[in-house]
């Protein structure tokens, strides 16, 4: 089913077309409203009327996540506060959270965007869908709440936790489809499990997940473990949150919602733009968001591009499933973590540079979601009472909990276990690896 | 009399403390009292050393995380009662912790017991120690 077939399905030239009208009335309203890329353009030597076609994209600056750190709360917003409706907000770089303003049309948008986004996955009005999405300031929760309300599907806002109550809730409500981070499917089929319900026998069948880099052989696991299609979902706070692209039921490649975010591939070390087909990162050019539009915004997600028709109908863009990252952010339960934060916390702590390593588990899927930080003992920390070595190790927990946002494993270990390494310190690693 | 204690911090895995033993080996150093204290994780082994700035150089070269404190020693009748009223009453009595102590193999005679111990306040517990006439 296709939601918008006018949109989503117009030939390409119309779609260029129509992102170029956009993105030159985008890049005047920048340039007026916000000084921030006022003085960028004019470091790159750049005005809103060099923007003759859309080739001309690749004159204006990148932005990037410390963009919204420098700026931060509202330097990057282009309406008056009167005009905002809604502020979401994740998880920054250096512990200042990204804040993410929407006007009452960025928040009517989000919704159509996400509603067709739940169409393409395959979702209907007939649909009672679950969504254990986190509400809150989490993009998350929201988005997929109000798309689903306006496709008209029957919505029950059971947020995460609680997994006993949401499996309760599939089998007494006949839920259909779930929402929740592909980690979270696997915790509700475990659940479900000791519980004694299989999944399969339920009324699920279609679950949307995102959040959390996944991968193949995961929605394999899920597929079968719920008895269901599992369908990838692709979005990032600093452009609207979830529904900036989606596969449709041929799962072969995500569909960027194109008409509302202009996407392009570069080289992440040149800055180079790249041909569709080849890997590079995803840079994303918001074409209608009012309240905080972002111009050529870096995601730091490899991926690549493809433009071919896709057998639903659609003409929009295909993005490939998430190959890495072009910098160590890391995604935990939909958490975005950085080193640089955990850094921080040591420091503090410690009050001396500190050795540690970030051990994650990507070879088992039920694992993804947990996060280990091994933190070297120095003989400045070191003491010979055990009260205060376990006073150290729970005030680094709860430390890392409130400047991380989740709930990390801290391991106190000797100095030899962690490898010294030439140069830049490998800070994460798999366990396989170890 | 103070005692210089060397600590070690070990994770709690199989081959750790052989490893901090085969350090004291080579440098020829021996363990007059050893207390090992454990978690499911870790563990931080406190040692009374023959020759602590030794020990204590030999097993930072080794890049064992470390650290040396002053601890009290003490010589009690090996009878019963001897360590509570030589050491536990006195000290409860003048206010003071013991943070923990353990059994150390000093030159006690036949009828005598040495332990060593670290208290919340070593001046203090000094001057207790003296005044029973079991400081050693």
């Amino acid at each position: 089913m296709i939601r918008d077939p006018e949109n989503e399905s117009m030939p390409r030239e119309t779609l260029e077309r129509l992102q170029f009208q956009r993105l030159k009335a985008k890049v005047g309203d920048v340039y007026e409203r916000v000084p921030f890329y006022r003085r960028m353009f004019k470091e790159k030597g750049v005005t809103p009327d060099d923007i003759q076609s859309l080739a001309d994209l690749t004159r204006l600056p990148f932005t990037s996540k410390l963009d919204f750190r420098d700026n931060y709360p509202f330097g990057l917003m282009a309406v008056p506060m009167e005009q905002v409706v809604r502020i979401h907000s994740s998880s920054g770089t250096t512990g200042k959270p990204i804040i993410a303003p929407y006007t009452r049309h960025d928040v009517d948008t989000w919704a159509e965007i996400m509603a067709r986004t739940l169409t393409s996955a395959g979702t209907t009005e007939n649909d009672v869908l679950q969504n254990a999405y986190g509400y809150g300031l989490f993009t998350g929760g929201l988005g997929f709440h109000h798309g689903a309300e306006l496709l008209g599907a029957t919505v029950i806002p059971t947020s995460t936790g609680n997994t006993k109550r949401q499996i309760l809730m599939i089998q007494d409500l006949g839920t259909t489809v779930i929402t929740c981070t592909p980690s979270y499917a696997i915790t509700l089929h475990e659940a479900a499990r000791e519980m004694g319900v299989d999944l399969r026998d339920t009324t699920l069948r279609l679950g949307i997940h995102g959040a959390e880099p996944w991968s193949e052989k995961m929605r394999e696991d899920i597929e079968d473990r719920l008895g269901i299609i599992a369908i990838n979902v692709y979005g990032l706070t600093e452009v609207i949150g979830p529904g900036v692209s989606v596969e449709c039921p041929y799962k072969c490649g995500m569909h960027i919602w194109e008409d509302h975010f202009l996407a392009e591939v570069i080289n992440p070390e040149t800055g180079e733009q790249l041909p569709y087909g080849e890997e590079g990162e995803l840079v994303i050019t918001t074409l209608t968001k009012e309240a905080q539009p972002v111009i050529r915004f870096r995601t730091r997600d490899i991926i690549s591009l493809n433009p071919e028709p896709c057998d639903c109908g659609r003409t929009m863009v295909r993005m490939s499933r998430l190959t890495g990252r072009s910098d160590d952010m890391l995604i935990v339960r939909g958490v975005n973590v950085f080193p640089s934060q955990i850094e921080s916390v040591l420091l503090e702590v410690e009050g001396v540079e500190p050795h540690y390593l970030i051990v994650v588990d990507r070879q088992h899927a039920f694992k993804t979601d947990e996060l280990e930080i091994w933190v070297e003992v120095s003989d400045e920390v070191f003491s010979d009472e055990m009260g205060k070595m376990e006073n150290l190790e729970k005030r680094l927990r709860s430390e890392m909990d409130s400047v991380l946002g989740i709930a990390a494993r801290i391991k106190l270990v000797e100095p030899r276990t962690i490898a010294r390494t030439e140069g830049k310190a490998k800070r994460v690693v798999d366990r396989s690896e170890l | 009399m103070r005692l210089k204690q060397v600590s070690v911090f070990v994770e709690n895995e199989p081959g750790r403390l052989e490893a901090i033993l085969e350090v004291l080996e080579r440098e020829k150093v021996s363990i007059r009292a050893l207390s090992v204290s454990d978690t499911a994780e870790f563990g931080i082994v406190r040692m009374i050393l023959d020759k602590p700035e030794e020990g204590l150089q030999a097993l930072r070269q080794a890049e064992f995380t470390t650290r040396v404190d002053w601890m009290l020693s003490a010589q009690i009748p090996d009878v019963p009662g001897g360590l509570l009223n030589s050491v536990a009453k006195p000290m409860a009595k003048a206010g003071i912790n013991i943070k923990y102590f353990y059994a150390y193999i000093g030159h006690a005679g036949e009828d005598k017991a040495m332990v060593v111990l670290k208290t919340n306040d070593i001046e203090k517990a000094e001057g207790i120690l003296k005044s029973l006439s079991v400081d050693q």
